[in-house]
């Protein structure tokens, strides 16, 4: 078998091909002996941040030198997101900081937008700019024209600004290309969402269920760290992929699916799950509603049936149900993040939320927990106007269930041909690089045409950066402060960040960019703090803190109002939907003309030649928004395409060549990227880690390092639920040739 | 005193945590690194088999990088940790040939640099930086003589085994199984 084993180094010593270190960190003393190290420590200063390369919110502390340069980024032991311990990306945080291609000072378009010619400006030239042109739509066409799309700290912000302003189209990427489907999927069947950090009670699980979802390569910290301790205390992990992910190598059962067919799997362990009275008859009984019809749905959904489907054996579908069943109500199958796949995906959350249901999960220890949140008061500010139109007057009845803004809609509405009920006539982006976040770039660029103002915010010179009218540099996250962190967990808490070092360059945090605008644009009563620490103060003492205080722990944790993490035994509980149980059966879609039970629905598949295209995270980037940092372009600098050895060998195709993607609409990728031939991916698939093969040359680290699954995802599948982009439709072949294609350097 | 390290390979999810943990506590510089993960694959689709260790110096008991050294630059410190003196390497390179385990790396500052087991940090009571850091917990660390030290519970409780054993080097970091 020896010719068969691989030994790849995921990190090879003598990393990447920057030989030379950033100028800053030359500064920092190298630690020699330990003498040296006692004498640093002495003079170490730390304070409290908490995390921003994710949305996981990790708080923790930055250790500095005692000549002021930011040293490292470790976890705070009292934070129940990370308990001590970063990912690599959190602990990689300071490269954002030393990033030398970091966006210095508010820029001005000079020439046709997109050649990205540009002159500096001041901050007040920049902001009167933008403030004077939202005022000119907004006298001409209304403030609803213009739209904000936001993502990250900033988008506090940045919603108040807007929503002071009279305009409520605010979208975040992260509904409609993200965890959209899955929100509406659980609102509709327990009347609550997941949360984010998700309520999922992993440590104390005996059974997690994975369907496509890679932890160990999204480093969504504390659900990783939770898997590893359940994995000490012998949990069973199942996992759904056609993918041998990280996590199948830790399953004790991987079903190496057909991809886009996980409905049929979910139904078939639903027929096993009723038809053997594996279910939670007391809980079903208790909380749930429309039983009965879910159980003559799934009647012919046997394991033979979904054999046919998915290519997993009866057997295994029979095993695994009942490994759930023999957990429950300790079994999790778990919600998912990035769950835009093939546009019937709050039908398979629905699914999901079902099985959940039917084990008595929900509500119960090794299964979800109910979340508890910490309530900070905020500032009294003027009652927000109400806006003339939104975005759903944009399209009429289109996503009916859409409980946010819908992005790619409010893109589809900037193209006048499309003939919205209104026209967006300008986009205010922060912190989200549309052209890599959202499909169908040709689509996004079309629009791109037609907007009379473009601003963007971004500590970075993205792609989107480029197509901008003008460029507002933000300051890192180790440069500001942010709201304090009041996410849900177990315990209710909060945690600080604060400024470690002053702003860059010329750059300013979101809070100061949002507030300048506000005071240009007559809002400043909607921003009553001029500094944003007299706001937090303000608030730590309302509840009975202080920053001084909350400087030196950076989070506080608080107890609980009553012990009701879980469901009491007999607990009577008002589920917030229609009928105040748990639905099997939605009623609410079945009143917006969808199918109240979830169908199984066969999808495209891809001709001769051509593989579906599954992309994914890798642990040490987020998104595309890491690629260029200098610490964890370290670590990975490039995806690669992983292709099983019987294509590689159908083509010729040697580990470690460099060739180019062509998808079935003829797009060939921008960049090569490298093939990596393994057993670890199906042979009708393909799988590429998203977030490489940026085309902004100013990323000078990341320009043209591996290829953008983005760019290859022409073919969008639009859940008609609620407007999510479904994008595992697509399929790719392979291009060996340099000459088929315009090279771009 | 032996200090020795044990990785538990069914937890390790190879995210590199502990490389960057290490680079930024040791002002590793950018393009270099002290510990690495690798990962072995088996098998045919779909029957597969995967592991991941995270790698780094074995802080071998006979070590020929220690045997080899011409200034002594290279040596033993208290608890059998390999260390490298910077002052007295000439940066010849002997020592990167003789280690079985690729572990060491010519800094650019002229030196040979390694794995210290993070050693300032050990002297104050901290774990080393990869240890600390991993989100899985995956790293075990401590004191061989210790028989309650984690590392010798852990290495009491469940099969392990060391890389090239048959190099005798004696390595020091053992991979749960
Ligand atoms: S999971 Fe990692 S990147 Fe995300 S917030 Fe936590 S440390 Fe930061
Ligand atoms: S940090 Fe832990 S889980 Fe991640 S690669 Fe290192 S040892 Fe493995
Ligand atoms: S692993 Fe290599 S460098 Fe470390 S002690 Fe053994 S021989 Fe020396």
């Amino acid at each position: 078998m020896a010719n068969r084993r691989q030994f790849i180094k995921l990190s090879f010593m003598g990393a990447g091909v920057l030989a030379v270190s950033s100028g800053a960190y030359g500064a920092i003393k190298l630690l020699s002996s330990p003498e040296e190290v006692k004498k640093l420590k002495v003079d170490l200063i730390r304070t409290p941040t908490y995390c921003e390369v994710c949305f996981w919110k990790c708080a923790g502390w930055v250790y500095k030198t005692s000549d002021g340069k930011i040293w490292k980024i470790v976890g705070n032991d009292e934070d129940q997101h990370c308990n001590g311990r970063f990912c690599p990306r959190g602990t990689g945080g300071v490269g954002m900081y030393y990033d030398e291609d970091r966006l210095k000072t508010p820029m001005i378009r000079v020439k046709e937008r997109g050649k990205q010619v540009f002159r500096e400006a001041s901050w007040d030239e920049a902001l009167d700019l933008v403030a004077g042109k939202m005022k000119e739509i907004s006298s001409k066409y209304g403030a609803e024209s213009l739209a904000l799309y936001t993502h990250g700290s900033g988008s506090t912000y940045f919603t108040n600004l807007f929503k002071a302003f009279g305009s409520s189209n605010i979208a975040e990427p992260s509904y409609a290309q993200c965890r959209g489907p899955r929100d509406e999927a659980f609102l509709a069947t327990f009347g609550e969402e997941v949360y984010s950090p998700e309520i999922t009670d992993i440590r104390d699980t005996k059974c997690l269920v994975l369907i496509g979802s890679h932890i160990g390569e999204n480093m969504h910290n504390g659900q990783i760290q939770e898997m590893s301790d359940a994995i000490d205390k012998g949990v069973t992990i199942i996992t759904v992929d056609p993918r041998f992910s990280t996590a199948a190598g830790k399953s004790r059962f991987w079903l190496p699916i057909k991809p886009s067919t996980d409905i049929a799997l979910l139904l078939a362990w639903m027929h096993e799950i009723i038809y053997n009275d594996y279910y939670d008859k007391k809980y079903v009984e208790k909380y749930c509603s429309g039983f009965d019809k879910l159980k003559e749905h799934v009647r012919d959904f046997t394991p033979e049936w979904a054999y046919g489907i998915t290519t997993i054996k009866p057997d295994l579908i029979r095993k695994t149900a009942k490994e759930m069943a023999d957990a429950s109500p300790a079994v999790i199958v778990h919600p998912g993040r990035h769950v835009t796949w093939y546009g019937d995906d709050t039908q398979r959350i629905r699914a999901i939320a079902i099985l959940n249901a039917l084990l008595g999960s929900w509500g119960r220890r090794g299964g979800f927990y109910r979340p508890a949140k910490y309530d900070v008061p905020s500032a009294k500010i003027p009652k927000y106007p109400d806006p003339k139109k939104t975005w759903m007057d944009a399209f009429p009845g289109k996503f009916p269930i859409a409980s946010s803004p819908v992005s790619n809609a409010i893109i589809d509405a900037s193209i006048p041909e499309n003939k919205p009920g209104f026209l967006i006539r300008g986009w205010f982006i922060n912190g989200t690089n549309l052209i890599s976040s959202i499909p169908d770039q040709a689509n996004t660029l079309k629009a791109i045409q037609n907007l009379d103002l473009i601003v963007s915010v971004d500590t970075m010179p993205m792609e989107i950066t480029g197509w901008a009218d003008v460029i507002l540099p933000e300051c890192t996250y180790l440069e500001r402060y942010d709201m304090l962190r009041v996410s849900p967990h177990r315990k209710p808490a909060i945690a600080l960040r604060m400024p470690a070092a002053e702003p860059k360059n010329n750059t300013r945090s979101g809070y100061n960019i949002a507030r300048g605008l506000a005071v240009k644009l007559g809002l400043e009563a909607f921003f009553p703090f001029e500094k944003q620490e007299e706001l937090l103060d303000w608030q730590l003492k309302q509840t009975g803190s202080s920053l001084e205080e909350m400087v030196r722990i950076g989070v506080k944790t608080f107890g609980r109002e009553a012990d009701d993490l879980y469901f009491s035994e007999n607990e009577n509980v008002t589920f917030s939907t229609d009928s105040g149980k748990i639905e099997l059966y939605s009623k609410s879609f079945e009143q917006a003309g969808f199918d109240p039970l979830p169908k199984y629905v066969a999808h495209e598949e891809p001709s001769d030649g051509y593989y579906r295209l599954i992309y994914g995270r890798a642990p040490m980037h987020t998104f595309g928004r890491t690629s260029n940092n200098p610490n964890l372009t370290d670590l990975m600098h490039e995806n690669t395409v992983w292709v099983n050895p019987k294509v590689s060998k159908v083509w010729g195709l040697l580990a470690g060549q460099y060739i180019w993607l062509k998808n079935q609409d003829g797009v060939i990728s921008n960049f090569k990227i490298k093939v990596r031939i393994t057993e670890r991916i199906r042979w009708d698939s393909v799988y590429m880690v998203h977030g490489f093969g940026h085309s902004q040359k100013q990323m000078k680290r990341c320009f043209g390092k591996g290829a953008s699954d983005t760019q290859m995802i022409t073919k969008v599948m639009t859940d008609p639920l609620m407007g999510g982009t479904g994008m595992r439709g697509n399929f790719v072949t392979f291009v060996t040739n340099k000459s088929e294609q315009e090279v771009v350097s | 005193m032996r200090y020795a390290m044990a990785v538990d390979t069914r937890k390790c999810v190879g995210c590199s945590d502990c490389v960057v943990a290490c680079q930024t506590e040791n002002n590793v510089p950018i393009g270099f690194c002290r510990d690495w993960v690798v990962e072995v694959m088996d098998g045919t689709y779909p029957q597969l088999e995967m592991e991941i260790r995270s790698e780094r110096c074995n802080h071998c008991v006979n070590a020929p990088c220690v045997r080899c050294c011409p200034t002594g630059a290279s040596h033993f410190a208290d608890g059998g940790i390999v260390l490298v003196e910077r002052n007295k390497c000439i940066g010849c390179g002997a020592c990167i040939a003789s280690c079985p385990y690729d572990a060491r790396y010519p800094h650019p500052s002229g030196y040979v640099d390694k794995c210290t087991f993070c050693i300032h940090r050990i002297k104050s009571g901290l774990k080393p930086a990869c240890a600390a850091v991993c989100p899985t917990k995956c790293i075990y660390f401590g004191d061989l003589d210790d028989p309650n030290s984690d590392i010798s519970v852990v290495l009491k409780k469940r099969k392990s085994k060391t890389l090239i054993p048959e190099a005798g080097t004696k390595p020091q970091l053992y991979f749960l199984i």
